[in-house]
């Protein structure tokens, strides 16, 4: 069995849930993303219907795009669906899960899914406009990748 | 009116726009040989005067912007991606530039003003540089500056509130006010700060 080298990996049903973060937000904000990347192992779609979080009074399925300049926004009903075989990263930009009327920071909370049920988790808190978690390793930008001799 | 005539004028009608797209579309293009025909002739003025009112609920006037470049930009507080991304690296361009920092104005215009109040945008913005200007104003005063500024936004509604559409882009303008370019979060650091510094040296 692999062992994920960084962070918490959640399994239910037929999907697996690995690097969840979110990000700390402004003073007086009600709002902030969720992140985290979806796996469905089964040979059935399963689908991100909702969730909670511990301290908000709302979870959303959002799609976020960038159209022409345009940052746009909407909710994905019924959900978010992963086919079989799929891995979504809902990341800044990209669809997301969408925490409202936050009361205190983000920090725990259950994801829903349509077959894999109810699912705990507990996300990494990064700072104010991180684009990505931090125990992710360095991200390469180059496709010129150090030769190892 | 009988169904004939109806489908007459339906005719008259699809083909008299079609004529006009295709005079309009041949005028274009003749009238700039050197330009892609998909390019628009006249540039397009952005930006004009305005007034808005300050976190601290003064008012404030772009005649107070003459003679310092400025980045103007539209946003809300509710907003959990864009909005706090570009404030941040918006903050961290101002450290980058130095003590040049200081001769560029940095101004976020809420496309929500119903509930970003000067109040709520002071303390939203205590996140941030605190050289940025935080301005709403009247819902129509912020509509005109949006119109402008050729910015969209719109409300969406959501199932247990709304959120906002809205355009992402950091105006950049220049020391008499005119359009210099634009940036957004986007663009890495390094261009944003090199845009930002070709600005100040206009």
């Amino acid at each position: 069995m692999t062992i994920p080298a960084l962070g918490q990996e959640y399994s239910a049903g037929t999907v697996k849930i690995t690097q969840l973060w979110t990000r700390e937000v402004p003073p007086s904000s009600k709002v902030a993303g969720g992140y985290m990347t979806i796996t469905n192992r089964g040979s059935e779609p399963d689908t991100l219907v909702g969730g909670s979080l511990v301290g908000a009074g709302g979870f959303e399925v959002h799609q976020m795009e960038t159209v022409g300049g345009q940052m746009k926004m909407r909710e994905l009903k019924p959900g978010l669906v992963i086919n079989p075989g799929e891995t979504i990263v809902l990341k800044p930009g990209a669809s997301h899960a969408m925490f409202l009327d936050l009361k205190t920071p983000p920090k725990v909370g259950q994801v829903i899914f349509a077959k894999a049920g109810k699912v705990d988790v507990e996300y990494k808190v990064e700072p104010l406009g991180a684009r990505a978690p931090t125990d992710r390793g360095p991200v390469s930008k180059s496709d010129t990748a150090h030769e190892h001799h | 009116m009988s169904t004939t005539s109806v489908a007459h004028l339906f005719r008259v009608v699809v083909w008299g726009a079609a004529a006009g797209v295709a005079i309009a579309g041949g005028y274009l293009y003749l009238r700039t040989p050197s330009q892609s025909r998909f390019e628009l002739p006249v540039r397009t003025a952005i930006g004009g005067p305005f007034t808005l009112t300050t976190v601290e609920g003064k008012p404030f006037s772009s005649e107070m912007l003459k003679g310092r470049p400025y980045a103007l930009f539209f946003g809300f507080t509710n907003c959990p991606d864009v909005c706090p991304t570009t404030l941040l690296e918006m903050s961290n361009a101002l450290t980058a530039l130095g003590p040049d920092g200081d001769r560029l104005n940095v101004l976020f215009v809420t496309v929500d003003p119903e509930h970003d109040t000067a109040e709520h945008l002071k303390t939203y913005l205590s996140a941030f540089d605190q050289r940025i200007i935080g301005l709403t104003g009247s819902a129509d005063v912020i509509a005109s500056v949006a119109r402008a500024y050729h910015v969209f936004y719109e409300k969406v509604p959501t199932s247990s509130g709304y959120t906002m559409n809205h355009t992402a882009a950091v105006f950049l303008m220049d020391r008499k006010g005119a359009l210099a370019g634009t940036t957004s979060h986007e663009e890495s650091e390094t261009v944003q700060h090199d845009k930002l510094r070709r600005l100040l040296s206009r």
